[in-house]
């Protein structure tokens, strides 16, 4: 098929950016998207023209490298995929498509499509972890049975892969989906407990300090999730904050 | 607690308490005022409570007017901050493909519900507070089914106030089933909230344009 | 010995590691604070060592090229992990992992390693628990378990289908903690360019931003490479895009021995390439050929057909179809170890019998495990004479209970229903065995040099057993390393910081310019891909599955000239100052272009057929692997000498005391 695409280039993070069009044949519909950008990118590099730079890494849907917002949706229309997973037989021969990078002021552009999400990392380090020593010296594993329902739910809220995703469907730009998952995987679980009360406290802190909105429960963010991380997590992020606050 | 403040979950609470408060407010606001259909002497009766209790007047009142204050303040203010958590606009964002339309135009429903608050100060509100406080009239338990039938003749303000209820119906759709999740509660009972406060975002804005629709047609003539 | 020493501590096997760790030196706390550590790659293996050495109080740089650690590829890791806690009661021991793990790299892994990394084993899971990695329970709120190819227990702990994410996000989030203290310092979207060493021990590493593109020099008393293994020289792999051997190279190029370079594991049930623009190919977990039944149509003509879309593969009739595992291994059947099972596709494709466009691709069949399935819980459910459809309908949800993720996985890429008709497979490079060569401290040839993980030689023998990846890259990172790094850094109180001005890293500094501003001044005739893609294809074809000396020689030949043809005419857009991921891939891509020719060089002197290295010339009449431990019973540390042919072998004896070493059968 024969698609036109317009594609946000920039030079650097301090350089203003602009849309460019480019018109690409001979996509084929079991190509990924990024197959298809790989497409162009060797197309441009044999004109001596500068490849369209993205994000991207293990282009099997765990590893949360890539990114893009296609045609006003993150990692494109299909639903439960990340942008490595999309593949062409979405499109249809003519069609136009948009790629811009994620969009907000935490994630601000470093070239063309990529983005720096390191404030993620640091919403992380605030307290994302459970203090523990690595050596080794811990108590067995089974000393303490968890309920099967309630591990199931940690797993739940442990697969987010940190895209961005949440942030970049999100109207106002919230991280509150990406910081209630972190913190209703050890809210659910007896190890998480002992630290619970620094931990929310100190993840939220970081997430304001970050510039990321405020939730206004639009839902967006569980929609577009690669990984369908739920609402649930950000009710209970709620629910621990306040009753930490009140605690603390 | 003083972090409590400063987060931004604290505002989405301040939020969600004062919308909260507000539909609270809003349900009796409409059980008195279905009464004007149903049993005038009670709408008189039940208004005039309201207008002459001390307890109404100096406490409720203003705690009332604050929330409302509060209310709006913030919402704008979050609003503004949440456009600037943005950054660079994107060129193409297809917010209809994840989230409903009301959910993403709070601020739109809400500004239109602030004009229609104006406008509504200006036809009871004040008037009200001239009667009592200004014009020191004296009290006379009979006069509120007339004043308000009166209102609604001109055929301009009914539909001005129809307008007013319909978006208030939109509002509510997204904001009160949200101030749940905002406060923390998504679990079992939060498919029955939320059917609940469907039936009720549409149910009392529909009983107000009733109501209102009422008097514009059935004109009390002396 | 010749000049490696292994230095595995004398004594009874299960003793050596306690041993040992009575005996090493330590380094007391306070001098801990002014000892500097360098770790390269923050997978499992080494984000659980930098998380640990900070944890003991040393100084953590981290690097890795990703823009975060949590996205090192551990995190692709699917199965689950072993440990020996014999929760099961099924009889699991440390001694019965350890048989396992040796016995499944056919004989070629060294003992004393391989026992240590089943001893530490049930740490590694209570660790993880008490960090809150969410791993699978029964309804009891116990851990659960399941079991794996190749072994006859039920070790294997597992969080869904994404126990390799948890896993690292543990590590990652131990990181977290460590960084939140200031005891590690965590560079991302940085490469490492080149080791510096300092009087014959590494002191450093030079390092570039990708993102400003500068170069930066970073010093510390020890370096810690965790960098993966190398699976990307094949171009297609199930490894991510920007997997790379440029770390683990660089540090061969400075004198660090590279062990077993021809040893990797090609894993038979992935997503068959669909075309030219395809970039890497998707792993689906050994656990479906539990269920799933392999064959290809038995005519040519059939075959044919199915390529040509004339025939749909339903529409053949069960005497026409080759169920060719059932009948070539009647006693393992599907479930024949990964080696023999992808040489067996091989060998039916290459025979004319494949099934896809491409003629590469087997069928992966569920229809009887549906039917069987299906009748099963047609009983269980009370439903007497079921007809077929319901049968059909039960079968699919009992199958969908067990692989939906990755039927849903397997229809999003294929665009086919696998749950209608069958799912096609090929076999594809998924792990290396080989990496540089370490002693029992897991200590490179350099002084102050250490590899953990898939980067190092160590455990896992010529071929390596499922859920033994996660197991190994935690048991170095957490465990092993922490402690062996101290007994060298010991000598090191004095020190004081390393200083990055000295003559050795202006000079490394200057080497690491000039190479870039060499691939940056090549004269632009094509593309870094391309390159790439030629080197895969040499790779795939002539040192891939099966292996033969006349190839394996036109191997070496090949990549010889097609590093010649790089070095001249790649081409490079763009600048180095600044971001450039055509330079990032080019740099990674000359080192395989060395590495390759290694590898095959490695492969033509190994006269043996052992694990994932198979030799046409040493094979049983059966068409079976025949190893030769008289004369192979070593593993092979190569030292660079400038090109890769005239690499030096070194070898390092195998002793086995512990146990017999037998002739695989899977008959």
């Amino acid at each position: 098929m024969k698609l036109t695409l317009k594609i946000w280039r920039q030079k650097d993070a301090s350089s203003k950016g602009k849309m460019v069009d480019y018109s690409l044949n001979g996509v084929e519909g079991d190509m990924s998207f990024l197959e298809m950008l790989d497409v162009l990118n060797e197309e441009l590099i044999n004109k001596g023209e500068e490849p369209v730079e993205f994000d991207h890494d293990c282009r099997e849907g765990i590893c949360g490298t890539c990114s893009l917002q296609i045609n006003g949706e993150p990692h494109g229309p299909d639903r439960l995929v990340t942008t490595c997973q999309l593949h062409m037989r979405k499109f249809k021969d003519g069609d136009t498509i948009v790629i811009e990078p994620f969009r907000a002021k935490a994630f601000p552009v470093i070239k063309d499509l990529i983005v720096d999400r390191s404030s993620f990392d640091r919403i992380q380090q605030a307290g994302g972890y459970i203090s523990v020593n690595t050596s080794g010296n811990t108590v067995d594993a089974n000393a303490i049975p968890i309920n099967k329902h309630a591990a199931d739910e940690a797993m739940d809220a442990a697969t987010c892969i940190g895209c961005g995703a949440c942030v970049a469907a999100c109207k106002n730009a919230s991280a509150m989906l990406f910081t209630s998952a972190k913190v209703s995987q050890f809210a659910l679980l007896p190890q998480g407990q002992v630290e619970a009360t620094e931990r929310v406290q100190n993840m939220v802190r970081q997430m304001d300090l970050e510039g990321f909105g405020n939730c206004t429960n639009t839902g967006a963010c569980e929609i577009e999730c690669p990984k369908g991380i739920s609402l649930e997590n950000i009710a209970r992020l709620n629910r621990e904050y306040y009753s930490s606050s009140l605690k603390g | 607690m003083s972090a409590l403040i400063k987060s931004s979950l604290a505002r989405k609470v301040v939020m969600a308490l004062s919308g909260l408060f507000l539909v609270f407010f809003l349900g009796q606001h409409f059980v008195i005022n279905i009464t004007s259909v149903i049993a005038p002497d009670t709408f008189n009766s039940w208004s005039h409570f309201m207008g002459y209790n001390p307890l109404v007047q100096y406490l409720l009142q203003p705690i009332l007017i604050a929330g409302v204050i509060i209310h709006f303040v913030m919402g704008f203010a979050l609003e503004l901050q949440n456009r600037a958590a943005r950054g660079v606009r994107y060129v193409s964002y297809k917010g209809s493909a994840n989230s409903s339309w009301v959910s993403r135009n709070m601020l739109i429903s809400g500004a239109v519900i602030l004009a229609f608050l104006a406008l509504h100060f200006y036809d009871f509100w004040f008037p009200e507070m001239a009667y009592k406080y200004i014009e020191v009239n004296p009290e006379d338990p009979t006069r509120y089914l007339v004043e308000t039938a009166h209102k609604f003749e001109p055929m301009w303000r009914t539909l001005l106030y129809i307008i007013a209820f319909v978006l208030l119906a939109l509002h509510l759709l997204h904001g009160f089933a949200s101030s749940f999740q905002t406060m923390g509660v998504n679990n079992k009972f939060s498919s029955g909230i939320k059917t609940f406060t469907k039936i009720y975002a549409i149910v009392i804005p529909l009983g107000f344009i009733f109501i209102a629709l009422y008097h514009h047609f059935n004109p009390i003539t002396h | 010995m010749g000049i490696l020493d292994s230095k595995i501590p004398a004594g009874p096997l299960a003793d050596k590691w306690t041993n040992h760790k009575n005996h090493i030196n330590l380094v007391n706390p306070a001098n801990k604070r002014n000892i500097d550590v360098i770790v390269v790659g923050t997978g499992l293996a080494g984000g659980a060592a930098a998380a640990t050495l900070a944890e003991l109080g040393y100084n953590v740089k981290t690097f890795c090229y990703q823009d975060s650690p949590r996205r090192a590829h551990s995190i692709a890791a699917q199965g689950g992990i072993n440990a020996a806690k014999n929760y099961q009661g099924d009889g699991d021991s440390n001694y019965r992992l350890f048989y396992d793990t040796v016995k499944g790299g056919d004989y070629r892994s060294r003992e004393a390693n391989v026992y240590r990394l089943a001893e530490v084993s049930a740490n590694i899971i209570d660790q993880c628990v008490a960090q809150g990695v969410p791993f699978a329970r029964e309804y009891g709120g116990l851990l659960d378990n399941r079991s794996f190819g190749g072994v006859l227990v039920s070790r294997t702990f597992y969080a869904k289908g994404q126990t390799g994410q948890q896993l690292l996000l543990g590590a990652y989030a131990a990181m977290n903690r460590q960084i939140n203290r200031g005891k590690i310092k965590s560079y991302t979207r940085h490469e490492m360019m080149d080791l510096v060493k300092v009087d014959g021990k590494a002191r450093g590493i030079i390092a570039r931003n990708l993102v400003t593109g500068e170069i930066e020099r970073h010093s510390g008393h020890a370096v810690v490479l965790a960098t993966g293994g190398y699976g990307n020289v094949f171009f297609l792999s199930t490894n991510a895009m920007g997997s790379n051997v440029m770390a683990a190279w660089r540090a061969h190029r400075k004198g660090a021995f590279f062990a077993n370079p021809c040893y990797t594991q090609i894993h038979p049930t992935c997503i068959p390439v669909s075309g030219d623009h395809q970039s890497k190919l998707t792993l689906m977990s050994e656990s479906l050929r539990n269920d799933g039944r392999i064959w290809v149509p038995k005519r040519k003509e059939d075959a044919i057909a199915i390529r040509e879309g004339k025939l749909k593969p339903n529409q053949l009739k069960e005497e026409d179809r080759d169920y060719y595992l059932e009948r070539r291994y009647p006693a393992f059947g599907n479930l024949v170890p990964r080696d023999v099972a992808s040489r067996a596709a091989k060998e039916r494709c290459d025979a004319g019998f494949g099934v896809n466009k491409t003629g590469e691709a087997v069928y992966l069949d569920f229809a009887a495990a549906i039917e069987r399935y299906g009748k099963e819980k047609a009983l269980t459910t009370g439903i007497h004479n079921a007809d077929k459809n319901v049968i059909t309908k039960l079968g699919k949800e009992v199958v969908e209970a067990k692989y939906g993720n990755l039927f849903q996985m397997y229809e999003k890429i294929v665009d086919e229903n696998p749950y209608e008709t069958p799912m096609m497979i090929y076999p594809a490079v998924h792990y290396t065995m080989g990496g540089l060569w370490v002693d029992y401290n897991l200590q490179t040839t350099i002084e102050g040099c250490y590899a953990a993980g898939e980067a190092n030689f160590s455990d896992h023998g010529a071929n390596r057993l499922g859920a033994s990846a996660l197991m190994q890259g935690l048991a170095d990172g957490y465990f092993v390393l922490p402690y062996t790094i101290g007994d060298y850094l010991s000598n090191d109180i004095r020190t004081g910081t390393i200083p990055t001005d000295s003559p050795e890293f202006d000079a490394a500094e200057k080497d690491v310019t000039d190479r870039l501003n060499k691939l940056m001044g090549g004269k632009g005739l094509h593309s870094v891909d391309y390159y790439h893609k030629k080197l895969g294809k040499i790779m795939w074809n002539k040192c891939g599955m099966s292996r033969n000396a006349k190839e394996l020689q036109e191997a070496i030949e090949e990549i010889s000239a097609l590093r010649a043809d790089f070095w001249e005419n790649v081409k490079i857009p763009g600048s180095s100052n600044g971001m450039n991921q055509e330079l990032e891939k080019a740099g990674r891509v000359a080192d395989f272009l060395e590495l390759g020719e290694l590898f095959a060089k490695d492969a033509l002197t190994r006269n043996e057929s052992c694990g994932g290295h198979f030799r046409e010339e040493y094979q049983t009449e059966e068409g079976e692997a025949l190893r030769d431990d008289e004369n192979f019973k070593f593993a092979s540390a190569w030292e660079y000498k400038g090109e890769p042919k005239d690499a030096v072998l070194h070898k390092e004896e195998l002793v086995y005391e512990n146990i017999e070493l037998k002739t695989r059968s899977y008959k």
